[in-house]
């Protein structure tokens, strides 16, 4: 099969790789880089976990291939902080218990992100429209909007 | 009792790793070498399989094995039963018919895999299935759960005499003399649909056979680590100890990811033996549509018998329920039904036969709520339709019937899905109903505001269903506590988790024994390695049978530091406490040890110990319930429906809820909120639409309708607390509650704001279209 040599900026590194055409980004920012923190529900687009920022913008990974990545920049939900030093966003959600069972989280976070940048101070209602391409099941998004609100403050007063 | 840390806000131990990508789910799962699994599925919903021809894709290049049912010789043979009949009631009657492996003879359901093939990647797996022939003869399929059971149905499985796999009935007092008793005695056809329950994460397995070690390693997206284990050792001539199952993180579970077994948990572990190699299969989602189990088909005929001031007499439900293909999962579903047509009311005469009909659609499992949302709907209904004939308020119809809170235990006579008796541990039902109709502003609604907005034009409608949920049954699980020279505290057990937070209620409950910080209990859940004794999470019982096992572990470990302590620091046991990881004398804080210290000196490396004394400030308890706890919730809603459009805006929704003492708040509104967005799904957005040749019409996301962020109203959530006498804790579930009350409150709530149109919603899940046609259909 055909291949092609891509470069590819993922968390600020530079990644180097040999790609099929059809490979998925999100295969091959899980399998090829091993950031398995992005994940895969529905692969047809719908459920938005995992979306990530394709030059600053939420993008579904299972709907873009590697190859398309060429020379672009990526974000994944490892980007945005660590363990030892939570993202406001991440922090946010950890105490408005923005999460359940997590599997969601990764594309809600990285969503989020890219909202709070253009949206800093948004009501209720934009955020279920910022949220509304991300689907939860276990939460029934309450927490998630509560933690949105929460973290439009916490970085609000990083500023 | 003055508690620090149970029934507290407090944030989760494990959203540190959830939240950065660090978390390991089973796809997660990478080792060198490992194959990857694609299965080749039946398009047919019923068929009898006449050639399989697999030659192209065994030569397809990349591809390293292709196996049919034929392929595993004597290693083919069905699951296991998992759950059996009740033995304690009469005349039952079950078939157990188990899923398989692969198809041998004959397909039995659309999406029931024919033959896997094993492949260096999943992308060339999926090529190389493609290139496999299957000559099929199409037969006749079996979907309409009547005509399933009709002498001249074609049937599902060739050796039974029908597609009857059970029946069972059972009754309290004598429903046919509170008939003749009766005032008004009103009969329906209720009719529920099937939906998914579409966890975010789909199913998967990866298995790693260390063929020197003798060792195999399974990562299962399972709810139940330990059945799993002990079934794959069966199946695989193993002993119990060469295999370890692991459910790591889960990406929600709702209730399929505990139907034991899978045909691809039975293939994939026999597959990486048979090659040596570590294999993944990971579901995607079409497979999950056809291959993971559904839930909620049923179709009542239903009698209540009332006297003129509301009050029931008797209630007399007869039913057929779908299980599908096979019967593995037993008759818990519709037993659960059965169970909650009673409901929180005091109901004297019942009589309820119902049928279970083998059909060509997925195996039927629970999805959160098992059968619960059926018969709560089912009595609601009822109710409802009485209340207009009587011309009395909801509200009341339901405060007038609502067993007294002088009444518990509460005897319904018959048995629950574990078969002990269903009986109500405890409650204060009208205490709960008033707190929702008192949140919701129900009085001055239904005087002042919806008179008001009608007269604008506006369909405004109000409702209140209250609800019970046997929650928390046997048989038992256990769990292990153990003091580390850390000073940590590590915990193990054997339920798996998929999302419920029991890594933080769990350490809040040891941190209340044992006076530590909630974030220094390290607790294990899902590991067959670190605990392998226990059944699994199903029937909301985590936090009431682990948590109280854990409790019990706490106080024994409680004890023994006490015992250790008081002689350490020359003090009696009474004159001591626990707190911030120190033990303390009262009067004299200055003078302490450290749990640390304390687990260091309960296991020296040198001099005598006492005899009988254990080593280490370690205890594992078990707790296994009489029978289970049941909650008691209710929920409000107020609704706007466009007459033109048939939308339905939600304006207000609140819960009250009685799950006995609560673990942690946060978590107990999240499982709500999560439950009640199921519902509002099964209310009138998922529906799983078979043709009639029992093809899946919408088995993608874009076709099945999950509620999203812009559907979901806010729900207020308000508690009451009537601690569960059968468990020390006083816990009572509540994993599944949200989810029950919601198809019966919606529909009560839609024909409340299309008052002025005659129609009676006796369906479940509804839709925009499907009330359109509804209303049309009843005006024609």
């Amino acid at each position: 099969m055909q291949t092609f040599q891509r470069s590819v900026t993922v968390n600020g590194e530079r990644f180097e790789r040999t790609v099929e055409p059809r490979l998925l980004l999100s295969d091959f920012l899980r399998h090829e880089l091993g950031l398995t923190g992005t994940h895969v529900g529905c692969e047809h687009g719908i459920c938005g976990a995992c979306s990530v920022l394709f030059d600053g913008q939420p993008a579904r990974s299972c709907l873009m291939f590697a190859a398309q990545a060429h020379e672009h920049e990526i974000v994944t939900v490892e980007g945005l902080g660590t363990i030892e030093n939570l993202h406001p966003v991440q922090q946010a959600f950890r105490e408005a218990h923005g999460l359940q069972c997590g599997f969601c989280t990764p594309g809600i976070l990285t969503t989020v992100t890219a909202f709070l940048e253009r949206n800093p101070n948004p009501d209720e209602n934009e955020i279920r429209e910022a949220i509304s391409g991300n689907l939860c099941r276990c939460t029934g998004y309450q927490h998630i909007v509560d933690a949105v609100k929460l973290a439009a403050k916490k970085l609000q007063a990083q500023e | 009792m003055d508690r620090k840390y149970i029934g507290k806000r407090v944030v989760r131990n494990e959203d540190p790793r959830l939240l950065t990508g660090q978390a390991q789910f089973v796809d997660d799962v990478q080792f060198p070498g490992m194959l990857h699994a694609a299965f080749l599925r039946s398009e047919y919903a019923h068929a009898r399989v006449l050639k399989v021809d697999v030659s192209k894709a065994r030569e397809y290049p990349g591809v390293v094995a292709v196996f049919t049912a034929e392929d595993m010789g004597r290693d083919w043979f069905p699951g296991p039963p998992l759950v059996s009949p009740p033995p304690t009631v009469k005349d039952v009657i079950f078939h157990s018919r188990r899923q398989v492996p692969l198809v041998k003879d004959k397909v039995r359901h659309a999406g029931e895999a024919v033959a896997v093939v094993i492949a260096e990647s999943r992308y060339i797996a999926e090529d190389a299935a493609e290139q496999i022939e299957v000559e099929y003869e199409p037969l006749e399929v079996v979907l309409d759960l009547e005509k399933a059971l009709a002498a001249d149905s074609p049937r599902v499985h060739d050796d039974l005499e029908s597609n009857l796999a059970a029946q069972l009935f059972q009754k309290k007092g004598d429903y046919e003399a509170a008939r003749k008793e009766a005032e008004v005695v009103i009969k329906r056809r209720i009719v529920i649909e099937r939906g998914a329950a579409a966890a975010m994460e789909n199913r998967g397995i990866v298995a790693q056979w260390d063929a020197k070690g003798r060792h195999l390693t399974v990562w299962d997206t399972t709810q139940a680590p330990i059945p799993i284990r002990n079934g794959l050792a069966a199946r695989l001539g193993l002993s119990e100890s060469q295999v370890r199952v692991i459910a790591p993180f889960i990406g929600g579970g709702f209730g399929p990811k505990i139907m034991m077994f899978y045909p691809e948990e039975m293939l994939i572990p026999w597959v990486a033996m048979k090659l040596n190699r570590p294999v993944k299969w990971i579901e995607d989602r079409r497979e999950n549509f056809y291959a993971t189990t559904q839930e909620r088909g049923q179709v009542h005929d239903v009698e209540i018998a009332l006297d003129r001031d509301g009050r029931i007499l008797g209630i007399k439900d007869d039913f057929i329920h779908d299980t599908g293909a096979y019967d593995p999962y037993g008759l818990t579903i519709p037993i659960n039904t059965q169970c909650h047509v009673m409901g929180g009311y005091d109901i004297k005469n019942f009589s309820s036969e119902f049928r279970v009909a083998f059909t060509n659609r997925i195996i039927a499992t629970p999805v959160r709520g098992a059968g619960r949302p059926q018969g709560i709907f089912v009595i609601e209904r009822m109710l409802d339709l009485a209340a207009r004939e009587l011309g009395m308020d909801a509200a009341e119809i339901r405060r007038r019937n609502l067993i007294q809170p002088h009444a518990f235990p509460y005897q319904h006579e018959i048995v629950d899905q574990a078969f002990a008796p269903l009986v109500l541990d405890s409650g204060n039902y009208p205490a709960v109903l008033d707190k929702a109709l008192e949140m919701i502003g129900y009085e001055k609604f239904v005087k002042e505001e919806q008179p008001r907005l009608r007269k604008e034009g506006k369909y405004v409608g109000i409702a209140v269903a209250p609800f019970i949920e046997t929650t928390g049954i046997g048989p038992y699980e256990g769990a292990r506590v153990t003091v580390e020279t850390s000073g940590r505290v590590n915990v193990a057990t054997g339920i798996g988790t998929q999302g419920q937070g029991h890594f933080t209620s769990f350490a809040q409950v040891v941190a209340e024994q044992i006076g530590i910080k909630v974030s220094d209990v390290r607790v294990t859940t899902g590991d067959t390695s670190e605990f392998h004794w226990g059944t699994g999470t199903f029937a909301s019982r985590g936090a009431v049978v682990a948590g109280n096992a854990v409790h019990a572990a706490s106080s024994i470990v409680r004890g023994k530091i006490l015992k250790l302590a008081s002689k350490v620091l020359g003090a009696p046991e009474a004159e001591l406490e626990l707190e911030d990881g120190q033990v303390r004398i009262a009067d004299i804080p200055q003078k302490s040890v450290s749990l640390g210290e304390l687990a260091a000196l309960a296991n020296p490396l040198r001099g005598a110990v006492e005899p009988g004394t254990e080593p280490g400030l370690e205890s594992t308890a078990y707790f296994g319930p009489q029978y289970g706890a049941t909650a008691f919730g209710t929920h409000a809603m107020i609704v706007e429906t466009d007459p033109e459009t048939m939308m339905v805006k939600i304006r207000r929704y609140v819960v009250a809820e009685d799950c006995g003492t609560v673990l942690n708040p946060l978590i107990l509104e999240g499982q709500i909120h999560g439950g009640v967005s199921m519902g509002l799904g099964n209310s009138y957005y998922e529906k799983l639409h078979y043709d009639e040749n029992g093809q899946l019409l919408n088995a993608s996301f874009a076709d099945y309708l999950l509620v999203s962020s812009t559907e979901m109203p806010r729900i207020e959530v308000g508690h009451l607390e009537t601690p569960s006498p059968l468990n020390e804790l006083g816990t009572k579930g509540v994993g599944e509650a949200g989810a029950i009350p919601v198809p019966a409150l919606f529909a009560q709530a839609v024909q409340n704001a299309l008052h002025d149109r005659d129609f009676e919603i006796l369906e479940m899940p509804l839709s925009p279209n499907g009330l359109f046609e509804l209303l049309n259909k009843e005006t024609e």
